[in-house]
């Protein structure tokens, strides 16, 4: 639950509690790490959102209540359900990941930089209009461009619970290496004000990300990241990452920790559950079977004090 | 530390410079380009040194190497200045899209004892280089057949206003999926010695092509076919895969596996048995020092700034990207001949696919068409 606490820059901010398992998206989208096969057979089985809300059934009758989810434009539909079914499910929440950064990618490719924003803000914005004059961009350009793409992918969820905002790991990643430390501060304020949620940040480069958002005054951030025994895609090396799983300077939220199915549940839970400061663990499935066992398995090893904080 | 500059800050310079400004050997001293908002935001939020001009950039800046992201047509005369000003220089692909400049300015390079890369990424991309080493100790036997796929949605809608569409800039699918796919055949296999039966055509745009499907030939023994289109929305990215066929047996490999089958396995070789044997991305690749957007992206930054430090020549060097080059320029060419088709049977003289403007085919004659 949000709980409202004081914070030392006198604005008030709310502090989500996460649930020990959240449920991640990748498999509704086509996305699989390991196989385009595999990838390509799940985005047919999901091509009808009829198939994805009746996994989300799933889940939520094996009592997971976060869905993590991109802000994939196909989304809509499922926050349509849960707004027009709100009774059936109490307490369920999502975290909604932002942006879907292939739509930018292609739209750049295919309009230029500013082409592809431009294509993404509302028509009738004095900002789009400045960005068709061409304009000069001055910092309050820069942040009302930044809070008008976050709006734009927020839009979805109206209604809907959404306690923690999160910046996708392209997106993140892309400013961390720039050094364009503000964009951070600016999505993070804009995320509490205008949506009194918490903003997280979802990496490859946690240990990097962690130095980079301490050094703005983000204290205790949420980092959303890969942790998994065979180091896949932990980028500053498996000492920098266990600094940070033993530091508490972060709330962590360990993602891929089955590396796209390279580790066998049981190795790959047991490695994550041996470290207490993890505290929510993302993982995605298809059937009820596998998201049964792979929540079972979870508590079965997850350590009674982190438990008891969940 | 090696002192950095990169001229072109699209979508490709943009991602380099956040690799480069992450790299611990490195200085990013300065950046070019021609819209004044990026360097605004660029200058104003990374602090680092902008310039509209790349000519006033090489000779204000003391730079080690340069990135050379611009839109294709622009990049050989950067890419010379850069050289006779004694630059390693790093240059996103196609590199050039005349394949003589490009063996030129692969000539100057090399006897200026210069680090010379391109970015063909694919090359880095851990599957691809097990592919390569498992061609190498020869495991599929001689090679009789290959085949070359990259699909993606770049090009959806009968519009499009970057230099992407435009061929004069070195737009179509020929100099971006295309010689991606071309360079990965080169890379594993070497360059076909001549193409035939190449077909261009426009899905989508109207100046440039969307698709294109030509056969390699490697020797008479040896053949090969190669299809791009970047005008598919059923992928989210681009998704390129080679399978190839040898005496011995058959390899698939795309970004995420390799998938070898083995007849026989006359001696033992590392941990392959007869059948089938698959090897995922999550045990071949890596680690990178900073990720962005795929081990690749950064594992080809770091791989120039290594072989600027230590000496010898890249993985992907202007030599091989000029190789792709003329590999595209010869589908070009080939596209452009008169093809003669074979017809259905009562044809009274064979067709030319490319009849002059107006004139019907003989399918439409006999069945009716628009004129």
């Amino acid at each position: 639950m949000a709980a409202l606490t004081g914070s030392t820059n006198l604005k008030a901010t709310y502090r989500e509690s996460m649930d020990r398992i959240l449920f991640g998206d990748n498999q509704f989208f086509g996305v699989n790490h390991m196989s385009e096969e595999k990838a390509r057979t799940q985005a047919m089985r999901f091509q009808d959102i009829g198939a994805v809300i009746d996994v989300l059934d799933d889940v939520y009758a094996e009592g997971i209540r976060t869905f993590m989810c991109t802000t994939h434009e196909r989304m809509q539909e499922v926050c349509d359900h849960f707004r027009a079914n709100r009774n059936r499910y109490p307490g369920f929440k999502f975290y909604p990941c932002m942006p879907y950064a292939h739509k930018y990618a292609n739209a750049a490719a295919e309009r230029g930089v500013v082409g592809a924003f431009r294509s993404f803000l509302p028509e009738e914005n004095a900002l789009g209009a400045l960005l068709r004059g061409g304009m000069s961009v001055a910092r309050k350009d820069i942040e009302g461009l930044a809070a008008l793409l976050i709006d734009a992918e927020m839009k979805m969820f109206a209604g809907l619970e959404t306690p923690v905002v999160f910046l996708q790991n392209v997106v993140t990643d892309f400013l961390l290496g720039l050094g364009f430390d503000e964009a951070f501060r600016t999505f993070a304020d804009h995320v509490r004000e205008r949506y009194g949620a918490e903003p997280g940040f979802i990496t490859m480069n946690a240990p990097f990300l962690l130095q980079r958002l301490e050094k703005i005054g983000i204290e205790n951030p949420i980092l959303c990241a890969n942790i998994n025994k065979i180091g896949f895609r932990m980028c500053g090396g498996g000492e920098a990452y266990e600094k940070l799983m033993t530091g508490g300077r972060c709330r962590l939220i360990a993602m891929s920790v089955f590396a796209s199915g390279a580790l066998p549940p049981q190795r790959a839970l047991e490695y994550v559950c041996q470290y207490p400061q993890i505290q929510s663990i993302v993982f995605g499935a298809s059937s009820r079977r596998n998201i049964a066992q792979t929540k079972q398995l979870i508590e079965r090893l997850t350590p009674s004090e982190v438990a008891a904080q969940a | 530390m090696l002192r950095v500059g990169i001229v072109g800050l699209g979508k490709m310079g943009l991602s380099h410079q956040s690799m480069i400004n992450a790299h611990p050997d490195v200085k990013l001293v300065a950046v070019c380009d021609s819209a004044a908002y990026v360097l605004d935001v660029i200058s104003k939020y990374t602090g680092v040194k902008t310039y509209s001009d790349y000519q006033a950039m090489l000779s204000k800046e003391d730079l080690d190497c340069l990135f050379v992201a611009t839109p294709s047509r622009n990049h050989a005369a950067i890419v010379e200045t850069a050289l006779q000003r004694g630059l390693h220089v790093f240059c996103e692909k196609p590199f050039g899209l005349d394949p003589e400049k490009s063996f030129q300015l692969a000539e100057l390079a090399e006897s200026k004892g210069l680090v010379n890369q391109v970015g063909y990424h694919c090359r880095f991309i851990a599957a691809f280089t097990e592919a390569k080493r498992l061609l190498e100790a020869n495991v599929i036997g001689e090679l009789h057949h290959l085949r070359a796929e990259a699909y993606g949605p770049v090009v959806l809608r009968p519009q499009g206003s970057t230099w992407r569409s435009q061929k004069s800039e070195g737009g179509g699918c020929l100099f971006d999926y295309a010689c991606h796919a071309i360079d990965l055949i080169n890379y594993l296999v070497g360059c076909p010695r001549g193409v035939s039966g190449t077909v261009f055509n426009s899905v989508f745009s109207n100046d440039v092509d969307d698709e294109i499907y030509s056969t390699l030939h490697f020797s008479d023994r040896f053949h090969g076919q190669l299809a791009t289109n970047w005008s598919d929305e059923s992928l989210r990215k681009m998704s390129i895969k080679l399978s190839l066929w040898g005496k011995n047996g058959r390899i698939n490999v795309d970004r995420q596996e390799i998938q070898i089958y083995l007849r026989t396995l006359p001696q033992p070789i590392e941990n392959l048995t007869q059948g089938w044997n698959v090897r995922y991305t999550t045990e071949l690749t890596q680690p990178v020092w900073f990720y962005v957007r795929g081990e690749e992206y950064s594992a080809q930054i770091d791989h120039f700034f290594q072989t600027v430090k230590n000496g010898g020549s890249s993985a992907s060097n202007f030599r091989s990207a000029s190789n792709a080059s003329l590999v595209a320029a010869m589908m070009r060419k080939d596209a452009a001949r008169e093809h003669t088709a074979v017809v259905a049977q009562g044809a009274d003289n064979p067709e030319t696919l490319n009849r002059p403007k107006g004139q019907k085919s003989y399918l439409e004659r006999v069945f009716g068409g628009r004129s």
